[in-house]
């Protein structure tokens, strides 16, 4: 198991050193500053081994946590683990930064002992964390005992990401679908990969021990009611339905519930999370369309024209958008004209970069360059990185929709047409490249 | 998200945003006024000054000269105040244990508290106070708070144990812990259950046959209901733990799947890895005609793809399972071929482990579109990676056929950009493409002549000099190309030397007419002007075979090379199997096996998938692809080549100065070679050379008794002629029963076992090799590992006739010590690999050290006496050796047997005290002290030796002689 927990800042300098077992020594504290903070090469690994010892690491920002164990452990727990650690830490005091850590040492402290029992972790739920270590010091004395019994109930329960007794005048939830549409496009206009990878993320300010229900347009599930014969909307029964590669939940979802219904249930801890990530491969909406050409004339000049092409319903509004056009490392000069938005060269950067604040559905627009170019001896040829695109759409380029998310909470007095939900779709661009 | 940042929530900003002031503190006198201040009666004051202490501790000050001031803080109401105490006495418990005991009332009194929260906090820290005294207050509470009422207490509690056992294990059982903890599993919390598996699965890894977690259907199907339940870090510890299990049957197999894949899908990626481990390990057991098992690999493949979409560090840890994966399970992730294409912004580590496994995937459906992947990251920036790439294009030729002219252009390409290193490296692959596809694509020679003068790394330089040499009678200018090298012979590595003596060889066979100086000048540079002792051997053989008899020397040197392996890379499949089972853990992300990193007794346990339980399948070796023939087992290219191999010279591997003991292959006639007309050759040379020793203690009945007289050759030789001089022979050292070590199953049928003795000074490994196949076995060779002694065959595996069906031979090995030295883990494991006809196959067993106790090795009494004192006392070992009714006399007679002297006898009321010594064969002296009491069956021995690790084994020693 983890066998102890730094903290550097990036510099070097140890800012929170804990340690869970006997043989880890105050040397290795030394020994991942010296081979990985310090090395002169940068560090190729994410796992380190320095005699013997093995240390994890993970930076944010210029903050480093190091993981280190002299054990065989489970490799993929301890980076969960670390990534967890940043989470909670960021949800106590905000972003991960030297004068934060230093400002909060005791509390950082106190939460490694509580998270972290001989290097196995315990309940990491920054909810049920915050019942019971505040910044103002544990409020031990003042507890009663059935406080007390709730808290320690709730940190090792089977609930253990939501308190009880939460209580709200207006039980509202917020439901965002965000997607990332990745893209892979050859010259000619093929398309060598493409997928979408989704999150669900959802805020909820509900009261009690709400129990939920969450449908979308899953193929499966849809083909299912569809042979049934019951669907619960009649007449939409012949809406689109969409492929989902894979997915995975957020640990309040009962996954053997969804292994054999598919039916996606359960208690969501209070405020902001992440329900359920997602991939898609299948009919994807590709929003836009690039098509570029590129032409030598002679040695020192290249004449560019790329042009972009919306696909998506004219009524809806892309924003954002922001191509960017690699130009070689010998570039001497550059002249751009352009039907729409702004365009610059950016000699720092090696690329034209066109912005455009808003376009439409079945739009098209065009930007024309010439570069000027250096002669060079040098007998390597210009390597043509692809065209990058940005942007930002109001639809899931996946094809999900959300059908209906069910609120049940049978002991307070409130049922699911009393809570307020709001649903919104964000489309952006991942990876989103055109070779040329 | 527009509202995702409004976290941070009513911190308490007054006086906390101060704190970072404690870090500042550096005056001098600063522990004297942290003194003041920790005594002051104000509690703020006094909370403020712990804090300091506290910081100071973290950037690496000695503060423990507060001890007693800090501990005097402890009584106090305040929880944070509290901890922080704690925090300093977890830190300095150690070095003042006499002040630590101050501590204990406090301890026990809040394991009382009526707050949950703070018995568990001080249960917590306790078992973190690795002070004796301590801990023996520690188990009463502990017993408390096994059975307390709130579950956060037991929790804790559960975890407690595991600390105790790593301080005292001996107290753990007598206090009977260990059966509180199992009666934890069956808690209702599924918290608990979950660290009290962890906490039992700690300690069983220490005591590797107690059969500690005691794991049944019953017990199983507990903790498949608390996964259901329980946090996301218990979900990982439940499977770990639920990996170790060996099901029943294959039905109980289905079942545990069937109730492990819904994991598949929980965003902890820990979660899901560890499920997959569970899923290929129980799959292992089930019938491949199954329906389930075909559902169950679809499973397998999506969820292992997700983790691509994880973070940087998590994808590293995933792609190094997956290449695991990919090579026990080609099927699962055959067609996702395009997630594995490496993105631009992907962290470095993360593009070359892809990379990998798009070379494991490539196959026909796919290669056109991985040579287009291939040929764009070849030019990218980052060196290594572009390295990488070219040889993945090399790799693809070599695997799919119908793509090797594609991939041979696109070298070409690559060689015309007259970038440095990518011309070197398409230069390395383009050879190996030449092996596999002999009679090709020759064309391309004259291109890659051109190159010749930009090639510096050893590497490159090698393979060209190869290419030369092998098609000599194609290249016109051969000669001086080769001539060129030559200059510089003395400068360059072993590797192009060797290289370089060969192709000259071939030239010369290929030419001779023109060649005869440039042969002569190579044989004499590498025979007589260099240090290298297998650049040396190799000269001679070839200087031998040309002067003797050209027409052998042109079937040897340019007969037809072994086709090469179409994977390279591969993990040998007993590795293979065994890191299958951890998958997720740090032997999966090093593909080295636990007991390569981690020390002491844990993880040495070599794990092993579960026999497949379906009926006419069990003879076969655990299935690599299930779909047609292409996909057979591919053999693993041993990373040493054997003799064959080295004088085709086809070891363009790694130099391989470091393999002493070629193995000769019977066919080849190697041996006669070295054998006749020898020493002729050789004159007064072989003093220095420890390979030829190594060979000539092969035959040591045929040796000239007149060569005893020769310098010393090295340990192996020295022991031979040792034994005329000295010391009474006894024979009665111990043999072990043969045990087997090699699996007819794992083999292909050859089953081997084996044993270790020391007959007259010599080492013998006695093995018994059965063929249980159906067709004769032929061609048997062996070979170490290097190993903690240097054990190394002293000759060749004799097996003279063929080994025909249902037949057993025995066999004995000499063995010689002058082999190459590795630390080994446990010490006195040895490697081993078996050729025959078929395959090579490894195993390895370990040998009783005694093998390596020499006839000299009593010590005269004064020396010994001298050296017991000068040996450090923390280099002694107790040990108890029970249950043994023999007289010291008889003992000491049954040591001496084995080549454990008794120096001098003592008897100090009713005890007989033995001094006794051993000398190990590499000159470790260990010094041992035996206590025999009349009456009493049980010795008590203390071992002293300079080097403490062998001690044990040293022990492992006496009681196998005592005993037998």
């Amino acid at each position: 198991m983890i066998g102890g927990l730094f903290i550097y800042n990036h510099k070097g300098e140890v800012l929170i050193s804990r340690v869970y077992r006997d043989d880890i020594g105050r040397n290795a504290v030394d020994a991942f500053r010296v081979n990985v903070i310090h090395a002169r090469q940068q560090v190729r690994s994410p796992v380190t081994n320095i005699a013997r010892t093995s240390f994890f690491h993970v930076k944010r920002s210029n903050i480093w946590l190091a993981a280190v164990t002299k054990q065989n452990v489970n490799a993929a727990m301890v980076f969960e683990f670390l990534y967890k650690m940043c989470d909670v830490m960021t949800a106590y005091f905000g972003k991960i930064s030297e004068e934060n850590i230093k400002n909060n040492f005791v509390l950082i402290y106190e939460l490694l002992d509580e998270i972290l029992d001989f290097g196995y972790p315990q309940n990491s739920e920054t909810g049920a964390l915050k019942t019971f270590i505040t910044q103002q010091g544990i409020k031990g004395q003042h507890q009663t005992k059935e406080e007390q019994s709730q808290i320690t109930s709730q940190v090792t329960g089977q609930i253990g990401w939501r308190r009880e007794g939460i209580k709200y005048r207006r039980n509202e939830l917020f439901l965002d679908v965000l997607e990332s549409v990745n893209l892979l496009m050859s010259p000619q206009g093929q398309v060598l990969s493409a997928h979408v990878s989704g999150r669900v993320v959802m805020k909820s300010y509900l009261s009690g021990m709400p129990e939920c229900k969450f449908g979308m347009n899953d193929k499966i599930v849809i083909d299912k009611q569809g042979k049934g014969g019951t669907t619960d909307e009649p007449g939409k029964s012949g809406k689109q339905s969409i492929a989902i590669d894979d997915c995975t939940f957020h640990q309040c979802v009962r996954l053997s519930k969804f292994d054999s219904e598919r039916s996606i249930s359960f208690i969501p801890p209070d405020g902001e999370y992440e329900l359920m990530r997602y991939r898609t491969t299948k009919d994807i909406i590709l929003p836009f369309r690039v098509i570029p050409l590129v032409r030598e004339v002679g040695r020192t000049k290249l004449e560019v024209k790329v042009v972009i092409k919306s696909n998506f319903k004219p009524s809806l509004l892309a924003q954002k958008i922001e191509v960017r056009i690699p130009t070689p490392l010998n570039t001497s000069g550059v002249q751009v004209i352009c039907m729409k938005g702004k365009a610059k060269y950016k000699a720092s950067e090696n690329a034209i970069v066109w912005k455009i604040k808003r376009m439409a559905g079945m739009k098209e627009s065009q930007i024309s360059a010439e570069i000027e170019l250096l002669p060079t001896n040098d007998k390597k040829k210009w390597a043509r990185p692809p065209i990058s695109m940005k942007f930002q759409v109001p639809f899931a380029p996946s094809g999900l929709k959300v059908r209906y998310l069910k609120v049940f909470e049978s002991k307070l007095n409130y049922s699911d047409h009393d809570v307020i939900k709001w649903v919104r779709y964000i489309g952006r661009s991942g990876i989103y490249e055109t070779r040329c | 998200m527009e509202w995702a940042s409004q976290l941070c929530e009513n911190r308490g900003l007054g006086s906390k945003m101060t704190d970072s002031k404690y870090f500042t503190t550096t005056k001098k006198g600063e522990i004297f006024e942290l003194k003041a201040e920790l005594n002051s009666d104000k509690k703020e004051k006094k909370k403020e000054a712990v804090k300091k202490v506290i910081a100071s501790m973290t950037v690496g000050k000695d503060v423990s000269a507060l001890f007693p001031d800090v501990v005097n803080c402890m009584q106090t109401d305040n929880l944070e105040l509290k901890k922080l105490v704690y925090l300093y006495l977890m830190n300095y418990a150690k070095s003042q244990p006499d002040m630590a005991i101050m501590a204990v009332n406090t301890f026990v009194k809040d394991c009382e508290d009526l707050n949950p929260l703070i018995r568990a906090l001080a249960v917590r820290t306790m078992g973190c106070i690795r002070v004796d005294k301590i801990t023996e207050y520690l188990c009463e509470p502990l017993r408390k708070c096994l059975k307390d009422e709130d579950p956060y207490v037991r929790k804790t509690a559960a975890v407690c144990v595991a600390k105790l056992h790593d301080i005292n294990a001996q107290l753990v059982e007598d206090q009977g812990f260990l059966d509180t903890l199992k009666d934890l599993i069956s808690d209702s919390n599924p918290m608990v259950v979950a660290n009290a598996v962890a906490a039992l699965s700690e300690i069983a890894e220490s005591h590797p046959n107690s059969n500690l977690l005691d794991l049944n259907p019953q017990t199983i199907n507990k903790l498949l209901t608390a996964l259901n339940e329980c946090t996301e870090w218990g979900q990982i510890f439940i499977l770990d733990c639920l990996a170790s299990y060996l099901p029943r049957d294959d039905r109980e197999s289905q079942s545990i799947c069937e109730r492990v894949t819904p994991r598949l899908s929980h965003a902890n990626s820990a979660v899901v890895l560890s499920a997959v481990k569970v899923l290929m390990k129980f799959m292992e057991m089930l019938p491949k005609d199954l329906d389930y098992y075909g559902t169950l690999l679809k499973k397998l493949a999506p969820p292992l793809v997700t983790l691509l979409s994880a973070e940087p560090e998590l994808q590293y840890v995933a792609l190094r399972n997956i290449n695991l994966i990919v090579q026990k399970r080609p099927e699962i992730l055959k067609h996702e071929m395009k997630v594995f294409f490496v993105k631009y912004n992907d962290p470095i580590y993360v593009k070359l482990e892809k990379l990998d496994i798009m070379i494991r995937l490539a196959s026909q459906a796919n290669i056109a579109q991985v040579l287009a992947e291939l040929k764009e990251y070849a030019t990218e920036v980052d060196v290594d990676f572009v390295r990488k790439a070219v040889r993945a294009i090399g790799r693809c030729a070599i695997k799919v056929e119908q793509s090797a002219e594609r991939c041979v252009s696109t070298l070409l390409d690559l060689i015309q950009t007259k970038v440095n290193y990518v011309v070197q490296e398409a230069i390395v692959v383009i050879k190996d493409i030449f092996r596999k596809y002999p009679n090709k694509y020759e064309s391309v020679i004259a291109t890659l002549c051109e190159n010749l003068d930009s090639l510096d790394e050893p590497e490159a330089r090698a393979a060209m000099i190869w290419i030369v040499g092998e098609y000599a009678e194609r290249i016109d200018n051969a000669d001086e190309l080769l001539e060129s090298f030559l200059e510089g012979f003395h400068d360059e590595s072993t590797q192009v030397q060797l290289q370089l003596l060969t192709a000259i060889v071939k030239l010369f066979l290929k030419k001779p007419t023109e060649t005869q100086e440039l042969v002569q000048q190579v044989l004499s540079l590498a025979t007589q002007d260099s240090d290298n002792p297998d650049l040396r051997d190799r000269g001679y053989i070839y200087w031998r075979l040309l002067s003797t008899d050209p027409v052998a020397a042109k079937e040897v040197v340019l007969a037809e090379k072994p086709l090469i392996s179409e994977e390279t890379d591969l993990i040998e499949p007993t590795l293979l199997e065994e890191l299958i089972c951890h998958i997720g853990t740090l032997a999966s992300v090093y593909h080295k096996p636990p007991s390569a990193f981690v020390e002491g007794s844990r993880g040495v346990q070599h794990k092993r998938l579960p026999p497949r339980t379906g009926s006419g399948e069990s003879t076969e070796t655990p299935d690599v692809g299930q779909s047609g023939p292409s996909e057979a087992p591919p053999a693993v290219i041993p990373s040493q080549g054997d003799l064959l191999g080295d004088l085709l010279n086809l070891d363009l591997a790694p130099p391989t100065a470091t393999v002493p003991s070629v193995q000769p292959s019977m066919q080849m006639g190697a041996m006669d070679l070295l054998g006749g007309g020898l020493d002729s050759l050789l004159g007064g040379d072989i003093g220095g050379s420890p390979s030829m020793g190594a060979g000539l203690g092969a035959a040591p009945a045929a040796m000239p008794a007149s060569l005893g007289s020769a310098p010393a050759v090295g340990g192996g030789l020295g022991d031979l002629f040792d034994l005329g001089g000295g010391v009474g022979m006894p024979t009665g050292s111990y043999v072990a029963p043969k045990t087997v070590w090699l699996l007819a199953m794992k083999a292909k049928g050859l089953e081997i076992s084996g044993t270790f003795a020391r007959r007259g000074g010599i080492i013998q490994m006695d093995l018994s090799l059965t063929n249980k196949a159906m067709s004769v076995m032929t061609d048997f060779a062996i070979q170490f590992n290097r190993n903690s002694f240097g054990l190394a065959p002293a000759g060749p595996l004799q097996v003279l006739t063929p080994l025909s069906p249902n037949q057993t031979i025995d066999v004995s090995l000499p063995l010689s010590t002058s082999g190459p030295v590795m630390k080994m883990e446990p010490l006195n494991n040895l490697q081993v690999a078996v050729k025959n006809n078929i395959d090579v196959f490894y195993f390895s067993c370990q040998y009783p050290l005694s093998l390596l106790f020499v006839e000299d090795g009593k010590m005269d009494r004064q020396v010994f006496l001298a050296t017991w004192k000068d040996i450090p006392n923390d280099n002694e070992a107790q040990f108890q050796i029970k249950d043994i009714h023999l007289n010291s006399d008889v003992a000491s007679n049954k040591l001496q047997g084995s080549n454990i002297f008794t120096i001098a006898k003592r008897t100090v009321e009713g005890q007989d005290m033995l001094y006794q010594s051993v000398k190990l064969t590499n000159g470790i002296w260990v010094l041992a002290e035996m206590r025999i009491q009349t009456g009493n069956p049980n010795y008590t021995l203390s071992i002293k030796c300079r080097a403490p690790e062998v001690c044990p084994f040293v022990y492992q020693c006496y009681e196998l002689v005592l005993k037998n």
